[in-house]
């Protein structure tokens, strides 16, 4: 249970650290000063609940490895979060799509992590990420129904975001051996069962968006085991360049 | 002895500032949540942070480590997230001196069903007291705040978010 514990840390924290990461690049990009303070915000919440998430598995895995060293001196391969969160943000209606459907996965996950009393470390941590994310979601919601409800360009463009995305959402509810014995272990309930709570949210959000939702099947998949789109390697290369060359260096 | 030491961290740490806010100390925001002797005679200091991400965090342990140095060297600071830190710890003398620091207090309580809903609340105007007010956008220039403008007064100003 221990070594999937940790594995099971790193799943949340990596979700969190990547779509930091991500969410950061709009710093300075925004559409708008209001917006680009908002991405810049929601990535310093993720940012911060990456910290602690990865703290907390460096403690568990019990090789002395800290927040640091899980960011910065791991390969793409050893990353565990859903490919969903490494995508590029294409433009402002991409990622604020993403956004919409990670927000609503995430506020469900951390109800669950904060409500339980297995893990009281990592209910710490999720009671305060909620807090966050509820607020994440409640903004990511707005702008999806603002801009699907909005222009015809508008609705077209996050129309077709969505349709790109879709097929990611289905990763979020796979499960696994680690996930299971998560579940076993009462920390968390098994992936699946926040899909018919998460679809119907999301399909309210898109009906008040005036959004069809995709009937996609298909299933994109691997982040969980560490089989990663190529964008996630790119953006490491970027956000590991300067510890990989001055391993330590602080300022 | 022990509780004199106690008692003179605990009066240093009523002097350090917030560095986003710099009229309210660390201890009326509620920050502080222990400040005790543990069994090798340390002094442990639970800070717990606002936001997860508040980059004051780092700051503000720097700054109890300056303003502690020159009195007391055994001492550590412990990063707590349980209870989660809430704006309803920010004391009634607290929240007004947020307003005459033209920053509009959180309203009510965090257990309101209106935040819980993530409904849109009122928010007065710390310049002249006005109810109409527009929220420009829920993210301001810190984690903490929400960025607001006055109908009546044009007055754009921050909103510290109930929490």
């Amino acid at each position: 249970m221990a070594d999937q514990e940790h594995e099971w840390i790193l799943r949340l924290g990596d979700d969190a650290l990547v779509l930091a990461q991500r969410l950061s690049e709009w710093c300075s990009h925004g559409p708008a000063l209001e917006e680009d303070i908002a991405l810049s915000n929601i990535a310093l919440d993720l940012l911060g609940q990456a910290r602690a998430l990865l703290t907390l598995a460096g403690q568990r895995e019990g090789r002395g490895r800290d927040e640091d060293a899980l960011a910065y001196f791991r390969t793409d391969r050893e990353f565990r979060n859903a490919l969903l969160v490494e995508l590029p943000n294409g433009h402002f209606g991409d990622t604020i799509v993403r956004q919409m459907l990670f927000d609503q996965f995430a506020v469900l996950r951390y109800e669950a992590l904060a409500s339980q009393l297995v893990d009281l470390e990592l209910s710490a941590i999720a009671t305060k990420a909620l807090k966050e994310v509820r607020y994440h979601a409640a903004h990511s919601a707005r702008w999806v129904v603002r801009l699907g409800d909005g222009t015809e360009e508008s609705h077209r463009r996050v129309q077709e975001s969505l349709n790109v995305l879709w097929p990611y959402t289905a990763e979020l509810f796979e499960d696994d051996t680690v996930s299971q014995a998560c579940a076993e272990a009462g920390v968390l309930p098994l992936n699946a069962s926040f899909q018919e709570r998460w679809t119907e949210h999301v399909k309210g959000i898109l009906n008040e968006a005036t959004l069809a939702c995709p009937e996609s099947s298909a299933l994109l998949t691997g982040g969980r085991s560490g089989r990663h789109t190529e964008h996630l390697s790119f953006m490491l290369a970027e956000m590991q360049v300067l510890q990989r060359t001055y391993p330590g260096a602080e300022w | 002895m022990v509780s004199d030491r106690i008692a003179q961290v605990k009066r240093i740490l009523d002097g350090v500032m917030d560095p986003e806010l710099p009229f309210l100390t660390i201890t009326e925001l509620g920050m502080i949540q222990g400040c005790d002797l543990d069994d090798d005679g340390t002094v442990v200091i639970k800070l717990t942070p606002t936001y997860s991400g508040c980059p004051a965090t780092d700051a503000i342990q720097d700054d109890i480590k300056s303003a502690l140095q020159p009195v007391e060297q055994r001492f550590r600071i412990d990063i707590v997230h349980a209870p989660a830190w809430t704006t309803d710890w920010i004391s009634p003398e607290a929240r007004e001196k947020m307003r005459l620091n033209g920053i509009a207090p959180p309203e009510g309580s965090s257990a309101d069903k209106a935040f819980l809903l993530g409904q849109s609340q009122t928010v007065p105007c710390p310049r002249c007291a006005s109810s109409d007010t527009r929220l420009v956008s829920p993210f301001g220039s810190t984690a903490c705040k929400a960025h607001y403008q006055c109908n009546a007064c044009a007055e754009p100003f921050d909103h510290f978010k109930c929490f």
